[in-house]
């Protein structure tokens, strides 16, 4: 059996997993085709996000373990972009707000000078110290008071300073310039040193972003969450009333509720797999290029690609916005799916480790594996539980009834998902650490 | 008078905190720092062994409950602890055996190290789950405060209380004995001296007939008790949830770095740093100044810089600055 086979019916096995689950309800599938969809439309984002870590990680080396943090910034793309405009906002202290931050970004920008500019010292030290201590005092002036007043604009659905009410599709890409922002921030601070230093760096940053979209809630609202933000395709509510909608789904002989849910999620199915493969193919090119591998020669040897006249943290910095930018795009493009923001389900489990788990095991450098590891570890994610409580009523089948120990391990069998992520990354990294698909 | 009062008042809102906060955090930051100078990686699955080995305490600490065993005025969990160290002694032992060993002889990069270690967290994290559950647990009992608020203003008339929890000063205390005892090991005994040689210069080590897997055995023994140690105080202190040990990871690492990596006096002025830095940046000082300055300059609003909700933002700041002024750190750690 060739390799490409091989690989090919790995990718048929995901496909067929998938069907099964809309097809039949035996053992842990549900046998419901929205339930399919569901776990495919998270597995082609996952996919995205996987693609993202598989080129820091995979064609250059970097160890990120901020994810969550720019999927999540995605996510605030999509509530800035596509909201509809609050114009009361904007007049009460939005403007404030917005040169608060550009003040704080230019007290930032001269401490940098002044480090720069100025002969080391004592004087550099006390120019310094003025400087950022005087600029949080100005940027706190101005910026308290405007926030007050955005908040208090009809805070029961608003009480943010709203989007722009463009179109919702422009977010993704908005999504991947926010994270890309960050990502240069981080990088220019962290990369080029230590290789664990940038890792911590990135967890926490990741845990920042999520506290400042918790916590700033003239910003997205905070936990009080935005719902209902606007979608790309029909409301499946529309849909049924339409009667050309419900006389096509007679003709076809389904009842008009379900056909018009899988409508919906076939259609971003549809989207999510353009983007997909959009990016396959751009990753792919990249990988294949000279710049391709230029990345994988610094990978391997620093010292000498630098000794060759490679600039390498400049290339670090490079590899590490452009892969934090498709985590950002990945993560615009969930919260369009969920159709609301809700900072408070970040985590980092899920939205960090949980996307390397699917880089090892898919195959660290190579695209496809990524994507494989993507879709595949997403089925697993999503049916370990139902697994684990099949296995823990196997386990307990012998116990007697209502005892203690058989309902703690019953109602335990939930939390085997991380248990068994665990197991599967260092399975993999110790027997096969290349990955399923591994790299040519 | 009321120069006193703002004394009081600085001290019970932000010295007693940040004096435990740092105990935790310094004990915190020992066991990655350890790990650091002798294995040579970050280990991402100290917050987690943190969380198991207070699991385990707390699991013995509930059946002295209920066969009536306790310490008197101190909390149970004190006559557990010996216990929930030999937990955790038992699985840094068998991880050690099962997982990183193998790493070790391929002498593989740190960076593989590190991702073994996130599996090693995701394990530990679910194994913590499965057996207490993701939920908050409390398991503090005995006298609840050394000096409580109402005694110290009956005691001294002032008009602020001073209240020190049994936890804080146990904290405290315990930190110092274990430093002190580490300390000594790691200067005075054989074994101490050959971890130090061994994390100082490996090949020469070797070479002076150091066996290297014994000094491993005995780091992860070292280090699966200052975690419990820390788990349980932390735990004591505020309350036990496995996910708030997942985010203590954080502070600690940032602990450990700004001191520099693998440097155990680091380490401990590092927790301090981070923690007063949390506990002064994020305490809304308006109680304080309105004591201390006269009536016409008191303020207005809290007075506090950040909300406590940005303490990670704090340390992480400290971070980024110290990584960009002083890679090495503050202590001249083994990083670069």
């Amino acid at each position: 059996m060739t390799e490409t086979m091989k690989h090919t019916l790995l990718f048929v096995f995901v496909g067929v997993m998938i069907l099964l689950e809309g097809m039949t309800d035996f053992l842990f599938f549900s046998g419901s085709w929205n339930s399919a969809l569901v776990i495919l439309n998270m597995g082609l984002i996952s996919a995205i996000m996987a693609i993202g870590v598989n080129i820091q990680w995979g064609f250059a080396g970097l160890f990120n373990v901020g994810i969550m943090g720019f999927t999540a910034l995605g996510g605030l793309a999509v509530v800035l972009v596509s909201t509809p405009v609050i114009p009361a906002a904007w007049s009460s202290g939005g403007v404030s707000i917005v040169m608060a931050l550009v003040m704080g970004a230019l007290t930032v920008v001269a401490a940098v000078m002044i480090t720069k500019f100025m002969p080391a010292g004592k004087l550099r030290a006390l120019v310094l110290a003025v400087v950022l201590i005087a600029g949080f005092f100005v940027y706190r002036a101005i910026f308290d008071p405007a926030v007050g007043s955005v908040e208090a604009i009809n805070p029961a659905l608003q009480g943010n300073i709203g989007g722009l009410g463009l179109p919702v599709l422009l977010a993704w890409p908005a999504g991947g310039l926010l994270a890309a922002g960050a990502a240069w921030l981080i990088g220019k601070t962290a990369l080029g040193l230590r290789s664990d230093y940038l890792a911590i760096a990135t967890l926490g940053i990741a845990e920042i972003i999520i506290a400042v979209l918790k916590n700033e809630d003239w910003l997205s609202r905070g936990v009080k969450n935005v719902v209902g933000l606007p979608r790309p395709l029909p409301y499946e509510v529309d849909l049924q009333s339409d009667p050309s909608f419900v006389e096509r789904a007679a003709s076809w002989g389904i009842d008009p509720v379900t056909a018009s849910t899988v409508y919906v999620k076939a259609g971003y199915a549809l989207m999510f797999t353009v983007v997909l493969l959009a990016l396959l193919w751009m990753a792919q090119m990249a990988l294949k290029s000279p710049w391709g591998r230029m990345m994988r020669a610094i990978r391997d040897n620093e010292t000498a690609a630098e000794a060759m006249g490679k600039d390498v943290t400049r290339r670090h910095l490079q590899i590490f916005v452009l892969g934090s930018a498709i985590c950002g795009i990945a993560g615009a493009m969930m919260t369009t799916l969920d159709s609301q923001m809700t900072p408070g389900t970040y985590n980092p489990l899920r939205f960090t480790f949980l996307i390397w788990v699917m880089v090892i095991v898919g195959g660290s450098g190579n695209n496809f594996g990524a994507v494989l590891g993507g879709m595949l570890i997403w089925f697993f994610w999503i049916k370990v539980e139902p697994m684990g409580i099949l296995l823990m009523e196997l386990v307990t089948s012998g116990m007697a009834e209502g005892s203690a120990l058989k309902a703690h391990l019953l109602e335990s069998a939930s939390h085997m998902r991380l248990f068994t992520m665990g197991l599967i990354l260092l399975l993999v990294l110790r027997f096969s650490p290349r990955g399923l698909i591994p790299e040519k | 008078m009321d120069l006193l009062n703002a004394l009081v008042a600085l001290t019970n809102f932000v010295i007693v905190p940040g004096l435990a906060y740092g105990s935790q955090l310094a004990l915190g930051a020992l066991g990655v720092t350890l790990i650091y100078g002798i294995l040579r990686f970050s280990n991402f699955a100290h917050g987690d062994t943190m969380a198991f080995g207070a699991m385990v305490t707390i699991l013995f600490t509930w059946l002295f409950q209920s066969v009536g065993l306790s310490a008197g005025p101190l909390p149970t969990a004190l006559l557990a602890l010996p216990f929930g160290i030999l937990g955790t002694i038992a699985l840094a032992l068998v991880t050690d055996r099962t997982v990183y060993r193998f790493y070790r002889q391929q002498k593989a990069k740190p960076v593989i190290f590190v991702m073994v270690s996130l599996g090693v967290m995701f394990m530990m994290n679910g194994i913590v789950r499965f057996i207490i559950g993701p939920g908050d647990q409390r398991f503090t009992d005995g006298e609840r405060f050394v000096i409580s608020a109402r005694t110290f203003k009956k005691l001294t008339g002032l008009q602020e209380g001073l209240a020190i929890k049994t936890t804080e000063a146990l904290t405290v205390i315990t930190a110092v004995i274990v430093v002190a005892v580490l300390f000594w090991f790691l200067n005075k005994t054989r074994t101490g001296k050959s971890m130090r040689a061994y994390s100082d210069n490996e090949d020469l080590a070797l070479l002076s007939g150091i066996n290297p897997e014994r000094v491993v055995m005995y780091t992860w023994m070292i280090v699966a008790a200052l975690a419990t140690i820390a788990g349980v105080l932390y735990g004591l202190d505020k309350s036990f949830k496995p996910f708030t040990y997942f985010q203590l990871l954080l502070p600690i690492f940032a602990s450990a770095i700004v001191g520099g990596l693998g440097n155990p006096i680091g380490a401990i002025a590092g927790g301090f740093i981070i923690a007063f830095s949390e506990v002064t940046i994020t305490y809304a000082w308006k109680k304080v100044l309105n004591y201390s300055l006269p009536d016409s300059l008191a303020p207005d609003g809290l007075v506090q810089l950040l909300s406590t909700d940005y303490k990670f933002a704090v340390s992480f700041a400290i971070l980024i600055v110290v990584l960009l002024f002083k890679p090495t750190g503050l202590f001249k750690g083994k990083a670069v």
